[in-house]
């Protein structure tokens, strides 16, 4: 159920973002969803994509340092307290969440989807499944985008 | 006979023979030249001449080596002021060859060398290089410029007369230099130790290895011991420190033996001293301070006790090698380099130490001095690599605590550690250039 994500260092400074974009550009690689955590100095550019390899070939050749990590993404009731119920399949699971973005294409009226970023990504897996989170593989979400 | 010219480790060479002296033929070949190369100063050279008269010493007075620490000094602005020619003590015919070094103010210093010079040079240079363990059937991958520059012709000239197989790559061009180590078979390099931890980056992106090489020649500009370590166990080479400078020969003025626990002077052409770099008093073998170098038998232009700016100590114990040349401790600083942020002396050596001391840290550093408000701040730019990077803002935020923590413990300062983009900071194909001083003072 795991999803791979690419993750970039970028520095606080303009045009940090728009070259890891252009050379996803140019390589015909589509940015199906993205994140960006920053802080003072830094930041780092989460991405969803549907050719990993080929993309962080890509990123590698210009220059940037690029981190592959596992994720689950997850199908949330796109009604009031939807994200809620999902959550407190969270907590019953024991499972922290490092940090979490939504995932850009939604079904309106049906849900959303979002992406977490969880210790073991694995274990957690089978531990939402059971509490019935309705999680996404990369296949689906992929048809979807 | 001679069998104690053989430390067992480095290759036999007969230019090796000095390096095994005994110490009393060692002192009594010094004196003889010392003599001999005040004498030629004193004749040849007019700011030489007339620094000894106001001191009051006759050139006859210089007997023995300790008279030496009577003599006036010579420092790196005789050169900058007597520029082109002023301190050569040979007529042009003589001189054979020129080089010069880049000066970071102006007018560069201009160096000469006649024939004999130049013979004296290859001889140390084959000397450096058997210490290392090179001997004919080597191949040298020589990546120091080539040009005005000593580093380029001096490896060459001396790799040469040793016999190996020189390839005259000069610095620069990356992916080419990867490209004829692999395919030329290299077994030894020559280059500033920071250009090749740039090597082994681009190796390392590149996905390939370092083929046949097992010694590395480094030197040109300090670094230290844990950069050392970093380099050899990144490529598996065995990494010795080169030393020398222009205003007194080129490389080829002391080298570490395999032992590589101090670096040999060749003390028959290069008389070390080591003085306080305030008051210049002589100091005892095993102080540290600066070291001034004597050319004993440079003829187109001696060198008087030279300051060299480079601090060190003199090693008291002789060298298990069997070398009895004595050694000074590496130079992982040079009172040139040294730089004062809220009172307290920093040397850049001293930071790449404590960067190296938190695990995965390649030392592609920076540092950036600023001054806001009348107070000095000190940043320390570290890319980050793909061994470090997290994609979690507080490992990440943990590196550079952790970056900061290590630099205040060894410099007793709070600094800032600013992670930066990978190859943001400009790399040198030379000497690298670590602290950017922007305060205006």
């Amino acid at each position: 159920m795991k999803i791979r994500q690419l993750s970039l260092f970028l520095e606080n400074r303009p045009g940090q973002l728009r070259v890891p974009c252009q050379v996803l550009g140019e390589a015909g690689i589509d940015i199906l969803t993205m994140s960006l955590a920053d802080t003072q100095q830094f930041g780092i550019l989460r991405l969803i994509v549907k050719d990993v390899e080929r993309a962080r070939a890509a990123l590698e050749g210009a220059g940037m340092v690029v981190n592959g990590t596992d994720v689950l993404a997850a199908d949330v009731p796109d009604r009031p307290g939807g994200l809620a119920e999902v959550l407190a399949a969270f907590e019953r699971a024991g499972l922290g969440i490092e940090y979490m973005y939504p995932f850009g294409v939604r079904e309106r009226g049906r849900h959303a989807t979002l992406i977490f970023r969880l210790e073991d990504p694995d274990g957690a897996a089978e531990l939402l499944a059971r509490q019935g989170v309705k999680l996404v593989s990369a296949g689906e979400l992929f048809s979807r985008a | 006979m001679k069998t104690q010219w053989n430390d067992g480790q480095s290759g036999f060479h007969p230019a090796s023979a000095p390096d095994f002296l005994p110490r009393r033929e060692l002192a009594e070949l010094q004196r003889a030249r010392l003599r001999a190369v005040v004498r030629r100063a004193h004749e040849r050279v007019p700011l030489f001449r007339q620094r000894l008269e106001a001191a009051g010493i006759a050139p006859e007075a210089v007997k023995d080596l300790p008279d030496l620490a009577r003599l006036p000094f010579t420092v790196k602005a005789d050169l900058r002021d007597t520029y082109p020619f002023g301190l050569f003590a040979s007529p042009m015919e003589e001189i054979v060859r020129l080089h010069a070094s880049s000066g970071t103010t102006g007018k560069p210093i201009v160096v000469a060398y006649t024939e004999a010079d130049l013979q004296v040079w290859t001889s140390v240079m084959v000397r450096t290089f058997a210490a290392c363990g090179l001997s004919k059937g080597d191949v040298v991958q020589n990546a120091y410029g080539y040009g005005l520059f000593t580093g380029g012709l001096g490896a060459h000239y001396g790799a040469e007369a040793l016999g190996a197989t020189v390839i005259p790559i000069s610095g620069g061009n990356t992916e080419r230099q990867l490209m004829v180590l692999q395919d030329f078979g290299v077994t030894a390099i020559c280059c500033t130790p920071s250009y090749m931890v740039h090597l082994i980056e681009r190796a390392k992106e590149s996905k390939i290895g370092f083929g046949k090489l097992k010694v590395g020649l480094f030197g040109a500009e300090p670094w230290s011991e844990s950069m050392r370590q970093h380099i050899q166990a990144e490529s598996g080479i065995r990494a010795h420190d080169v030393y020398g400078l222009s205003e007194i020969i080129g490389p080829g003025v002391g080298i570490e033996c395999p032992r590589r626990d101090g670096l040999h002077l060749f003390e028959d052409h290069f008389y070390p001293e080591i003085v306080d770099p305030t008051s210049g008093q002589v100091l005892p073998d095993g102080a540290e301070g600066e070291l001034v170098l004597t050319t004993l038998s440079k003829e187109a232009m001696p060198m008087i006790r030279y300051r060299t700016r480079d601090i060190t100590a003199l090693l008291p114990e002789p060298c298990p090698c069997g070398r009895t040349l004595r050694r000074i401790r590496r130079i992982g600083r040079r009172s040139d380099d040294m730089f004062i942020i809220r009172g307290v002396n920093v040397f850049p050596s001293q930071v790449e130490t404590a960067l190296l001391q938190v695990e995965g840290t390649l030392p592609h550093y920076q540092i950036v001095l600023t001054r806001e408000k009348g107070l000095d701040e000190m940043e320390v730019q570290v890319e980050v690599t793909p061994e470090v990077f997290s994609d979690e803002i507080r490992r990440l935020q943990g590196l550079q605590g952790q970056l900061e923590a290590a630099i205040e413990h060894v410099l007793g300062i709070r600094v800032k550690v600013t992670l930066v983009a990978p190859r943001t900071i400009a790399r040198s194909e030379g000497k690298a250039k670590r602290v950017q001083d922007k305060r205006n003072i």
